[in-house]
């Protein structure tokens, strides 16, 4: 015999509803070194509107920010401050690589500039561009919010299987730039 | 605004005869490292020539024709008579060594920290003379020709921060 539901009562699974909560209200920690940073302002602002995928409070604090957007180019000096700020974060948080500097070095490909952020810090979401239009961002925000409300866990479960992608991010250079020996010590 | 004929006259009759040039109306004159300060303060106090616009360097590594290494360059301005003149000093290694101009212009600092940074040419009594661009920790000279473009891997000598530990 089934048990009698009230109508303002809904079941739910609380994996579910705790991604559903987070995915809904994402604070972006912007990082924006270069002119990627300017299309993260214009998606801000009102004419694309982020405010509509709940992701409209940037806070310059990483405290306050659950996701972290690398937009721009990141070089040597800026690595250590870029970690120190991923540290500072709390969990749950999501990255996102922001144009084709973040995610692979892009055009820079000179002894100063780190070759892609993720061989460094997790990367969940990569965009292409130099730079992205702003609907590229929205599209990744809300591919972001699919992956967090399909995979999100109470206790953070997903990220912890997320460790399997360290070999990805070798700390070797690819063939084409010369030798593993050379890498300074 | 072209040089006046008196201060190229001026330096001749100072210092001897300078191997001097000219390109598009600018006059390019040539210094020994000893003659380099003496040259510099009678360009300021007595030519006021008063404005030290840049210092940079060149590496002449593999140049057709070069017979120097490094080409060391001072640009300076009359901001009187909107007057320009090119100072070079060549130098060969070991001795990589030149006076400052900190003593003569204030503004040689950052300037010359960034040749020392890029190049590793040492200016002798800098008060100051740290890597201005690079981190601390960085040991090469990244603007010298023999200094591979993509670096030596200096660039991906960081921890590697993953999901589990941050």
């Amino acid at each position: 015999m089934a048990i009698e539901v009230p109508e303002n009562v809904v079941v739910t699974k609380l994996d579910e509803l705790a991604s559903w909560c987070r995915k809904n209200s994402l604070w972006p920690m912007p990082f924006a070194t270069a002119c990627c940073g300017i299309e993260l302002m214009a998606t801000g602002a009102s004419k694309h509107d982020l405010a509509r995928f709940g992701a409209e409070v940037f806070r310059f604090s990483p405290r306050q920010c659950d996701l972290m957007i690398v937009a721009g180019r990141v070089v040597m000096k800026m690595l250590p401050v870029l970690q120190r700020i991923w540290q500072q974060m709390h969990e749950p948080k999501w990255c996102i690589s922001m144009g084709a500097c973040a995610s692979t070095g892009g055009v820079f490909d000179t002894y100063s500039v780190v070759q892609g952020i993720d061989r460094f810090i997790p990367v969940d979401m990569y965009i292409p561009g130099c730079p992205p239009r702003p609907e590229q961002l929205i599209q990744s925000i809300i591919d972001l919010q699919d992956k967090i409300q399909r995979e999100g866990t109470v206790e953070g479960k997903e990220f912890e299987t997320a460790s399997r992608q360290q070999t990805k991010r070798a700390l070797v250079e690819l063939p084409m730039y010369g030798r593993k020996s050379l890498v300074a010590h | 605004m072209p040089a006046s004929p008196t201060t190229l006259a001026t330096l001749t009759t100072r210092f001897g005869p300078l191997p001097t040039s000219e390109f598009r109306g600018q006059p390019r004159v040539v210094v020994a490292r000893d003659q380099l300060l003496g040259v510099m303060r009678a360009l300021k106090d007595d030519l006021r020539f008063d404005l030290l616009v840049d210092v940079t360097c060149v590496d002449y590594l593999n140049y057709r024709d070069a017979a120097n290494r490094f080409g060391l360059v001072y640009l300076l301005a009359n901001t009187d008579t909107n007057e320009r003149l090119t100072v070079r000093v060549y130098l060969n290694e070991p001795n990589l060594t030149v006076p400052t101009m900190y003593d003569v212009w204030k503004g040689a600092d950052w300037l010359e920290r960034e040749v020392f940074d890029m190049f590793g040419i040492v200016f002798e009594g800098h008060p100051d003379l740290r890597r201005i661009l690079m981190p601390e920790e960085f040991t090469a000279f990244p603007l010298r020709k023999d200094y591979p473009l993509q670096g030596r891997g200096e660039r991906h000598n960081f921890p590697v921060l993953t999901r589990s530990e941050a």
